[in-house]
């Protein structure tokens, strides 16, 4: 794991759980446009997993403890190849043109600089309300309807960037696991690469558009 | 033709080295880029300047002894060329080029444009061989091979280990050189002994050697003068990934 190899395959493994974790994510947000009550039916659904055979929140619990080890890995292995990267290249090109196109392939590390970011912002935001108009004790549906409101539409812009990072990250982050995991081929590349847009373009459109209705008055 | 070169001059590894601008005239198109270096470097001997290392060989693109970096581009912006094939012709009259050593950490520069590429034969010797008699050339028909993997094996051993791919690598990395050298064994019959434990020592030697790691930018491959295949990389994780789990 330590090898370089190692820490592209953690990076692979992990970013998989990311992007298991956000398609489930996106198809709770989408559930807004069914109404509050249906929102607040998931929420408090996800928390009541297994009940009565686990004890309220722990599948939950176990869920979101691998998801925070999945990010913690994702990002040790990201800054641990790019110090590597630096360390090889010491002296920079007077002149480098790129050739192999694709901008969505160098822009990974400020992408994920940028998610990382903006996680944060969104922890506080819609899961502690430390920074939502409706506050913690309100209800999900509440936090996420107030806190995209036309007033706050600075939320949504930034909600925009960010997700649209998202989708330029694993436009290149999904056929890039396969290829680290050994399962990509010259015969698979399309298809590969065809999935990894097809994957993103879902996870954009999906994300905003909750926040864009609600900001435009839609979901009220 | 006329030209501006820009180019990197570095007396020595110690040395911290600079861009040099040197005018060239009267360059015929039909030169290829090292004979008008030649130009260049007659000029400066006369003059009694230092001339420009670099290194070169066959000159007729097989022997993977040339390379420096042509306006950005390992072996310059035509695509599948090693420089020494690479032709005037495809430059402006009056244009600027601006020329650089590959630059990696494990490339040491040695002079100018030449850099130090053991680091590759050290990767090679960790286990991109086969070690079994092999004695003179078998029978082409003794040993079936299929033709696809004959034919995908020949891609990979097209590799002449020129580093063009670490010098575009945004991350200095030695992926495609060490995957080619792994794929061309791996895919024939005598590289299946030694396949997992020889995949996994060449990619701890390419780690050892600081080399950086691979992010799939596809940049190795569009400048390869062999265009060796990017799912070359992908068969030296699942072998080295294979390794591992033993």
């Amino acid at each position: 794991m330590a090898s370089s190899n190692g820490k592209k395959a953690v990076m692979a493994v992990t970013g998989a759980v990311m992007v298991g974790f956000l398609l489930l994510h996106m198809l709770g947000n989408l559930k807004i446009f069914l109404g509050r009550e249906s929102f607040n039916d998931y929420a408090h659904a996800l928390r009541t997993l297994l009940e009565p055979i686990a004890p309220y929140r722990t599948v939950l619990t176990i869920l979101e403890i691998v998801l925070v080890a999945s990010v913690v890995l994702h990002m040790w292995a990201a800054i641990s190849l790019a110090r590597r990267a630096r360390q090889a290249r010491p002296v920079k090109y007077v002149a480098k043109k790129s050739q192999a196109g694709g901008y969505a392939t160098h822009i990974m590390r400020y992408g994920g600089i940028t998610i990382a970011l903006f996680v944060v912002w969104h922890l506080l935001d819609l899961t502690f309300g430390v920074v939502n108009p409706k506050g913690f004790d309100s209800a999900p549906a509440d936090r996420m309807i107030a806190g995209f409101d036309l007033s706050r539409w600075w939320v949504t812009l930034l909600y925009l960037v960010a997700v649209v990072m998202v989708g330029l990250h694993l436009r290149h982050g999904v056929w890039s696991a396969f290829q680290t995991l050994g399962w990509a081929n010259r015969a698979r590349y399309k298809a590969l690469r065809a999935t990894a847009s097809l994957l993103s373009a879902v996870l954009v459109v999906g994300f905003l558009a909750p926040p864009l209705a609600i900001t435009f008055g839609v979901v009220k | 033709m006329n030209l501006t070169l820009k180019v990197w001059r570095q007396s020595g590894p110690a040395d911290a080295g600079r861009m040099v601008t040197y005018k060239v005239q009267d360059v015929s198109p039909d030169m290829s880029f090292l004979e008008m270096l030649d130009v260049l470097n007659e000029r400066l001997i006369i003059e009694g300047d230092d001339p420009v290392a670099f290194d070169h060989d066959c000159r007729e693109g097989i022997c993977g002894m040339c390379g420096m970096v042509i306006n950005g581009v390992a072996h310059g912006e035509q695509r599948a060329t090693t420089t020494c094939q690479l032709h005037m012709r495809h430059f402006e009259d009056g244009a600027t080029i601006t020329i650089e050593p590959w630059r990696a950490a494990p490339f040491p520069v040695v002079k100018d444009l030449v850099v130090d590429r053991s680091a590759f034969d050290r990767i090679i010797q960790a286990g991109g061989f086969v070690s079994v008699p092999a004695g003179s050339a078998p029978d082409a028909h003794s040993v079936p091979v299929r033709k696809e993997d004959a034919d995908s094996a020949f891609d990979a051993a097209t590799c002449i280990g020129c580093g063009a791919c670490v010098a575009a690598c945004p991350n200095g990395s030695a992926s495609l050189f060490t995957a080619a050298k792994i794929t061309h064994l791996s895919l024939l019959p005598q590289g299946q002994p030694e396949r997992v434990t020889r995949a996994k020592a060449m990619v701890d030697q390419m780690d050892a050697e600081g080399f950086g790691g691979c992010t799939n930018t596809g940049e190795c491959t569009a400048v390869c003068p062999k265009g060796i295949p990017l799912d070359t990389i992908a068969r030296m994780n699942s072998d080295y990934l294979q390794a591992n789990k033993k």
